[in-house]
């Protein structure tokens, strides 16, 4: 069964959903959605690197990854330049070096639209065993720092006071996105991580009215969006992940017809 | 290190600096428990700044900071709610520490405002969330207890009467509390140690002591020194939100 490209595709994309669901949630809460694009960004980098220097490419996506955002917080704390001016620094001048880098390359064959678009259908058995296990590291670790991340999400100031430690909850989670770029790069590709992380959860913010709920609901639009996207891409010969994300929008515009309807009630 | 069982907090000549200007400076303070410590003082005068110093939220700071316990609540001045948030009064309850039903209903309706637990918190008006945060900083049943102006927009029945529940709070909690306030008349009350603030500490001391002090008229002015002995009067009643009279047992 395992030999279905197409059975190893939907595997692969639950496992993404649900886990872009609950990071989403706290993407989107945290004013984060740039950061998305940030890490993504860097993860270009990663490729590069590991492409260059014959390395594991997860691990190097996710340790690039991983520096970056720290080198944000740092950064965050010892300038006063704004979030969205340093995430722009940060991202364009990862994703600039990362061309750079790949000029000197090029005596290899490098598919960059594959890492920029991601390629679903060429999962093997190893991704998807990367994705799995990755995936539930992620969302168990993000279950052990769920109420302080939350807390501080709310709040920073009182998260603090009150004991929760918000500075390092932040770090933890920062990697925790680090590392979901790692596993799923090959799959949905640069350009198509936040679209995933942030478009359900979006249509899921329109439907609930708590927390938990909205969590759920990204993840069942996520799910969605996947079986759909992966099936109308085979049925019409698109590529896959961009129609999953095609799909993730035409939930949240059928969305909005529920949030219309709450607001008049 | 002091000995005394009872101290919750003691910052000694405290102090914090922003870009070579002094925030505030020469801070002592001492909170007890069972004892509401109140900070008075103008716009810019530091009163937020000594409760975060208080807390441990200012990393940066000249002088000493003991903390004596774990069990803190906190009121901030400002809690914005982003939109894409959504949380209701309950899950906000919560947010710090898991409660069983009974005791959110208790802290809520102590607060008067029991009714809107489902709500959603960014559709409450000023003066209910102000409620809400008061129940869920009481919830949690602190042995130190921080208020950052927690009546703001709370209309003035409302006003007195959460004075009077904060007061309770600290005899039945046996919790200390740091109150912010500047509504002068109805703290003075209800206060055991008052510290008026301006950048340092101008003069502290019981509140009949500071209302009569030098410095604290230069900052307030005359008549204010005056309100302390119009809010000395005994009430013998008190009103219901709709106007009614309620004999008080006292």
């Amino acid at each position: 069964m395992f030999d279905d490209f197409l059975f190893r595709a939907l595997i692969a994309g639950i496992g993404i959903a649900l886990v872009t669901g609950p990071l989403g949630c706290f993407v989107v809460w945290r004013r984060l959605s740039f950061f998305g694009d940030t890490l993504a960004h860097s993860a270009l980098l990663g490729v590069l690197l590991s492409v260059a220097f014959d390395l594991n490419i997860s691990l190097t996506i996710f340790t690039v990854s991983s520096l970056i955002a720290l080198l944000l917080l740092r950064l965050q704390k010892t300038t006063n330049l704004p979030s969205d001016a340093l995430l722009g620094l940060l991202s364009h001048s990862s994703l600039a070096v990362g061309l750079v880098i790949l000029g000197f390359l090029s005596f290899i064959r490098f598919d960059i639209m594959g890492v920029l678009f991601g390629d679903i259908l060429s999962v093997n058995v190893n991704d998807l065993l990367a994705i799995w296990i990755g995936g539930a590291i992620i969302l168990l670790v993000l279950w052990f720092i769920w109420k302080p991340l939350f807390a501080s999400t709310v709040n920073y100031e009182l998260a603090e006071a009150e004991g929760m430690n918000p500075e390092r909850v932040n770090a933890i989670f920062t990697i925790l996105l680090a590392a979901l770029i790692a596993i799923s790069i090959k799959m949905v590709g640069l350009l198509l991580i936040t679209g995933m992380l942030i478009i359900p959860t979006t249509m899921a913010r329109n439907l609930s009215n708590n927390p938990k709920q909205m969590v759920i609901l990204s993840i069942i639009g996520g799910l969605l969006s996947v079986f759909i996207g992966l099936y109308t891409s085979f049925e019409i010969n698109t590529s896959s992940g961009p129609t999953i994300v095609v799909v993730a929008l035409i939930l949240f515009i059928l969305s909005l017809i529920g949030i219309k309807k709450r607001n008049y009630e | 290190m002091t000995n005394n069982p009872n101290v919750l907090v003691k910052i000694s000549n405290a102090g914090i600096q922003k870009s070579g200007k002094w925030l505030v400076k020469d801070v002592n303070l001492e909170i007890h428990r069972g004892k509401i410590v109140t900070i008075i003082g103008p716009n810019g005068s530091g009163k937020s700044t000594t409760a975060k110093i208080v807390l441990g939220l200012h990393k940066k700071i000249e002088g000493n900071v003991q903390t004596f316990t774990k069990k803190i609540s906190y009121v901030p001045q400002k809690v914005s709610i982003d939109w894409t948030l959504p949380i209701r009064v309950l899950d906000f309850m919560v947010l710090t520490e898991d409660l069983k039903p009974q005791e959110i209903n208790d802290a809520l309706n102590l607060t008067g405002v029991d009714h809107l637990i489902s709500r959603n918190l960014r559709d409450l008006s000023g003066g209910e969330f102000q409620r809400v945060l008061l129940a869920r900083a009481i919830a949690k049943k602190p042995e130190l207890l921080v208020l950052d102006e927690p009546v703001q927009g709370v209309d003035f029945a409302g006003e007195v009467a959460l004075y009077g529940l904060i007061k309770k709070i600290s005899e039945t909690l046996n919790c200390g509390i740091l109150l912010i306030s500047h509504d002068l008349h109805v703290v003075m009350s209800a206060t055991d140690y008052v510290v008026c603030l301006n950048g340092h500490v101008c003069c502290s001391g019981t509140p009949v002591d500071v209302a009569r002090d030098k410095h604290y008229k230069e900052l307030f002015g005359e008549k204010s020194s005056q309100l302390l002995s119009i809010y000395e009067h005994d009430h013998d009643h008190v009103h219901t939100a709709d106007g009614d009279i309620v004999k008080e047992n006292v």
